[in-house]
């Protein structure tokens, strides 16, 4: 990936995370957090598209990026990590699948709908594992190196 | 009557969670962390998606207990920030019960963005999508046009409290049709990112993360519900986009 498409696949998911952010009424001052978190799934997934090109897989190595980061965010700018992750899957979320399904039931592709049906369900499936994976994680690990530990809720 | 305030307290608290997109889970903790800050006896709370059940012991003798329906209204996480902060500032002891009620009030009144904002924020979000789906500037701009229609039409479809699935359904049948006229008029250039970009605002994806998050916090209830309302959403959302783009190739005989 050149930088040039690298930076503009990050400007774009950056901003667009925030504006659905904006829907969601995320705080102002977690705007930019927010952006940075959707921002970093989207472009690991560009770039696991060209290593390998199965959405399934690169949905999956995505969200464990994102969930990390945002529950890095949680711990570190005091803020529940809802407010990350909800923005942040939203470029991850198989909305080309549910539309393609649509599309090739309409026009009468059977085997073709199967196809993306069955793509859309696992890509939500790999969201699920890979969210779920990070989450599972010790607290410790998200928790400022040298600074005194606090109680933290996630 | 001390003891019943902080089950009010932790009745209100929930509740804001709750209809404001929190996962059971958080609800739950937050409501015990209240309690226990304010020394609260023998407090108990279940929290399903739509309903917060607790009691509590008061006098150390009778049980008072509070049950209340939540029906699912939009997302605010600022307001899930605030109340989660409050919790944070009485287990540490900070804030008086007084103040609290004070403060749950004020986070009730965050208020939402305006409705011009609103619509700028979805229409951007459909842009942008549309831009990380493929699309070109010309798309971008039909897009973001597509995206402003929608946030004005679910507006208005929550105002005149219209059933959600049908809102769903006709808002994403409006996306589309919207990518199918800048289609023929030649604005647009490829109409499936456009329709993609445009549905976005619309997509399940806070129903399928919270219902994943509930799951992994043994809520296989409040889980399944999340789950079933995303998977109706999905499905509204393909019907309303199906319809369009049938009607297009039956009636028109456009093939899109």
């Amino acid at each position: 990936m050149s930088l040039t498409e690298f930076i503009y696949q990050f400007f774009i998911s950056f901003c667009g995370t925030i504006a659905f952010g904006a829907l969601f009424q995320v705080p102002l001052k977690q705007y930019v957090f927010c952006g940075i978190t959707g921002a970093a799934g989207w472009v690991l997934y560009v770039w696991m598209m060209r290593v390998q090109p199965s959405p399934v897989f690169a949905s999956l190595v995505a969200v464990l990026l994102l969930t990390a980061l945002a529950r890095l965010f949680s711990t570190r700018r005091k803020a529940p990590i809802t407010v990350f992750l909800l923005c942040g899957i939203f470029p991850l979320v198989p909305g080309a699948g549910i539309y393609y399904t649509a599309y090739y039931f309409i026009m009468g592709e059977t085997t073709l709908t199967m196809i993306k049906g069955a793509e859309t369900i696992k890509i939500a499936g790999a969201l699920a594992l890979g969210m779920v994976l990070v989450l599972g994680l010790p607290n410790g690990l998200f928790q400022p190196i040298f600074q005194k530990k606090v109680t933290q809720k996630h | 009557m001390q003891q019943q305030s902080v089950l009010e307290l932790a009745v209100q608290a929930g509740e804001i969670l709750l209809e404001n997109g929190a996962e059971v889970f958080r609800v739950q903790q937050t409501m015990e962390i209240m309690a226990a800050g304010y020394g609260a006896d023998e407090f108990h709370v279940y929290v399903l998606t739509n309903g917060i059940f607790a009691s509590m012991q008061e006098d150390g003798k009778n049980h008072v207990a509070r049950l209340e329906n939540v029906p699912q209204s939009s997302v605010h996480l600022a307001r899930v920030d605030a109340v989660n902060s409050l919790s944070r500032k009485i287990a540490q002891g900070q804030i008086s019960m007084e103040d609290a009620f004070a403060e749950l009030e004020r986070i009730r009144n965050i208020p939402i963005l305006s409705l011009p904002l609103q619509m700028l924020a979805c229409g951007a979000g459909a842009g942008f999508f549309t831009l990380i789906f493929g699309g070109n500037l010309a798309d971008f701009a039909c897009s973001f046009v597509a995206g402003i229609l929608l946030q004005l039409f679910l507006c208005k479809a929550e105002k005149y409290k219209i059933n959600k699935i049908i809102t769903r359904l006709l808002g994403a049948a409006l996306v589309t049709a919207v990518a199918a006229i800048c289609i023929i008029t030649g604005a647009g250039h490829d109409m499936d990112k456009m329709i993609i970009g445009s549905i976005m605002p619309l997509v399940p994806g806070i129903a399928m993360t919270t219902a994943i998050r509930d799951f992994f916090n043994s809520d296989y209830l409040s889980g399944t519900i999340r789950l079933m309302d995303a998977l109706i959403i999905g499905l509204s959302i393909a019907t309303g986009v199906g319809a369009v783009l049938g009607f297009a190739a039956v009636a028109l005989g456009v093939r899109l």
